[in-house]
């Protein structure tokens, strides 16, 4: 089962450039052409990074992670969920490269193939950066009104941590 | 918003460390939290941006449109007054399957697009039931090879990178399927467009 992983990246490399060859797209210049737009998107992300990962190093090199775990231990050890990950589970909906600064310090602290890098890896993967998401998408379109949408996309947050960390308990 | 968080973690990470005697990790940290930040880029963003080469032949040969395809029989059941074969619809279509190939540069666009089309049916700036369940759908895609994850695990050793996709994916669906239900339950209970 652990291993459908391994084989999803190849399959899905071969899967793309056999359907495209097929098509007769020109693959190479696609793949160029896509990373350019890469590049551009690495750089774009860069600057907030590298201010967060600063941050994100003091505030746990200071020992306040620890408080926050600490203080919000009664609730999570009753359910379960990784102290450490509070902070991430806090800063996720609020921001995108937030929340990939806290993931890779998860990884350099505890190894990504440790529970708790696993359990990140699952809930960065299946949730977004949910404030950022919706100011984009109504600020477009010039809505002052929002009604409903954050509640329920935070409440699906919760939700889809929840269930990270049971599925992650259930298949490892 | 980014900047209370930023500005917050900073100031009382430095002020906490005053009395907690770990000035010099602090320091020690941040320092070493800039070469961490640029080798961090250097190696998982090379990955990233190899995925976005290879999701942009996805996208040139029409992969995605084949993929809307199979998605707009799903997208008039979710949105009330989207018809089949409409302009809105395709454009959702080809916004959810932007998103489930992790094209998130190509997804936007379409998303905003959509989102402006639905708009012409708002009254004022007042969001339809259309508009915030777009909204919600883009808050919980589902990705099918979650890259940036792969490549940053790689980077930081992994023994099995790639092991997380079938539980994102299993994740990512329920919590899809949970966010449209909350949704529609919230249309329902709220007052009419």
């Amino acid at each position: 089962m652990t291993d459908i992983g391994s084989y999803a990246v190849p399959v899905m490399v071969i899967f793309i450039i056999a359907y495209a060859s097929f098509k007769k797209t020109d693959c190479f210049s696609a793949f160029t052409d896509g990373i350019k737009t890469g590049v551009k998107s690495v750089y774009s992300i860069f600057p907030a990074l590298f201010a967060l990962f600063i941050s994100i190093g003091a505030f746990r090199a200071s020992g306040l992670v620890d408080v926050i775990s600490d203080f919000f231990s009664p609730v999570t050890s009753l359910i379960g969920f990784p102290s450490h990950l509070v902070p991430f589970a806090i800063l996720r909906p609020v921001s995108g490269s937030g929340s990939l600064a806290f993931a890779s310090d998860v990884f350099s602290s505890l190894g990504p193939d440790s529970f708790e890098g696993r359990v990140v890896s699952v809930m960065m993967g299946s949730t977004e950066t949910t404030f950022y998401t919706a100011a984009v998408y109504f600020g477009a379109a010039g809505t002052k009104n929002i009604r409903h949408t954050l509640k329920c996309a935070l409440i699906a947050d919760a939700f889809s941590m929840a269930v990270s960390l049971i599925v992650c308990t259930l298949y490892y | 918003m980014l900047n209370v968080v930023w500005v917050l973690m900073l100031l009382s990470s430095v002020i906490y460390s005053f009395f907690c005697g770990s000035v010099k990790a602090v320091t020690d940290a941040m320092l070493q939290s800039c070469s961490d930040a640029i080798s961090f880029t250097l190696k998982t963003g090379a990955v990233m941006i190899m995925w976005s080469g290879l999701m942009n032949i996805a996208e040139k040969s029409a992969l995605t449109e084949r993929i809307a395809a199979f998605l707009s029989p799903v997208i008039s059941t979710i949105f009330q007054k989207v018809k089949r074969g409409s302009s809105e619809a395709k454009l959702i279509c080809a916004n959810m399957s932007a998103n489930m190939l992790g094209l998130s540069n190509a997804a936007t666009p379409l998303g905003i697009a959509a989102m402006k089309k639905l708009s012409e049916q708002s009254r004022g700036r007042r969001a339809t039931n259309d508009m915030c369940m777009l909204a919600v759908v883009n808050c919980s895609s589902v990705q099918l090879i979650p890259s940036t994850l792969i490549a940053m695990r790689t980077a930081y050793g992994s023994s099995a990178p790639g092991d997380i996709t079938v539980p994102i994916w299993i994740t990512s669906a329920l919590t899809l399927a949970f966010a449209v239900v909350i949704t529609k339950i919230a249309e329902r209970r709220s007052s009419n467009d």
